[in-house]
């Protein structure tokens, strides 16, 4: 019982620290580019273990896995072909996981994320920069990033061509965290 | 007394927009038949462009039509047949607005912006509603074949006219009088 209580006591300083997704208020968006025309999506289902603190940018962790069921698109026969094995194959890749364990400061509120982005099979290592600001008990976290979609194969055979569909795919993420 | 053509000005832009009414329509109901393809965005794109080439066009000639007006209808013609002609034009010049019009709207309500020629961006006409764009799909189909049976109808009454009544309103759009 006395090593229960201590193992529990042990864990408890961890536990404490896990800072909760508020689903509600977060979001990740994309968006493309086809012949000129900004087009907006989104991933709504994902799940975020994150632990950030920006005064122990060490200690702090992210991990966050995406649906790629979830997407969606303005027309529905768009959401139909991207869920097919030339976009995001959601049949044999239903997720997407970005794993980062690299922050850095950049300015005051200013950070800088490294870690891993898996999507569609392929594992690459990428950099976000993102701003963090407290708000009360909420920590929010806003950022912009361009991916290549074709780094991934996202967007395979005929869709290769950049001319109507850009290679560089905004990825625009905000992350609403509640702090224990 | 009125003249016996038309503008040169109103003489191009009827021609101009012929050739493009009929290039966009057949664009448009070949890329509607087509499963969403890197081929299918640029056809519709270049559809989406030269409807709003259509668009602008028109205004020009509303306002050509307001600055320099018609010509006089042969004298030959019953006041039921001169109705019946001026008529035809309004409802060619109302579809030209509507089909344009209906176009971009629907673009809006799809949450496609229209971008012309991958580089001018046109505002949206409404928000993103899927509702309001299956609405508005059907509405400019519809109107769009309609357009279509009233060109139809134009080509053939020209054709009686200078094929069987033989009184010279076709040179009304021709640019050198003979």
């Amino acid at each position: 019982m006395k090593k229960q209580i201590l193992a529990l006591a042990l864990c408890l300083p961890l536990w404490a620290q896990a800072q909760v997704l508020d689903a509600t208020a977060s979001r990740l968006d994309f968006t493309l580019t086809q012949m000129g025309v900004p087009m907006k999506g989104s991933f709504r289902a994902f799940k975020a273990e994150v632990n950030f603190d920006p005064a122990k940018l060490a200690a702090s962790r992210a991990d966050i896995r995406i649906a790629t069921t979830s997407i969606a698109l303005p027309a529905a026969d768009a959401v139909n072909e991207a869920k097919k094995p030339d976009w995001f194959d959601v049949a044999r890749y239903p997720e997407a996981r970005f794993v980062a364990g690299q922050f850095k400061q950049l300015a005051p509120e200013r950070f800088e994320v490294r870690g891993k982005l898996t999507l569609k099979g392929v594992t690459r290592e990428i950099a976000a920069p993102f701003t963090a600001k407290v708000q009360g008990k909420k920590l929010l976290i806003d950022g912009v990033l361009p991916v290549s979609r074709l780094a991934f194969n996202i967007g395979d055979g005929s869709w290769r061509d950049t001319e109507t569909v850009s290679d560089i795919v905004k990825l625009n993420f905000r992350l609403t965290l509640i702090q224990p | 007394m009125a003249a016996k053509a038309y503008a040169p000005l109103q003489v191009c832009l009827h021609w101009l927009m012929a050739v493009l009414i009929v290039a966009t329509f057949a664009g448009g109901v070949y890329v509607a038949g087509l499963s969403l393809s890197p081929a299918k965005f640029r056809y519709l794109a270049w559809h989406k462009w030269a409807g709003f080439a259509v668009l602008l066009l028109v205004i020009m000639r509303l306002a050509a039509r307001l600055r320099y007006g018609a010509p006089a209808l042969p004298g030959h013609m019953s006041p039921l047949a001169q109705g019946a002609a001026h008529a035809g034009h309004l409802a060619l010049y109302g579809l030209m607005l509507a089909v344009p019009l209906t176009g971009w709207l629907m673009s809006s309500a799809k949450g496609i912006p229209l971008v012309l020629f991958t580089v001018v961006p046109v505002p949206d006409l409404v928000a993103a509603n899927p509702e309001l764009a299956e609405r508005l799909a059907f509405w400019h189909t519809l109107l769009a074949y309609t357009l279509a049976a009233f060109i139809g109808l134009h080509v053939l009454a020209a054709l009686k006219h200078h094929y069987l009544d033989r009184d010279g309103l076709l040179f009304r759009m021709r640019l050198r009088q003979p």
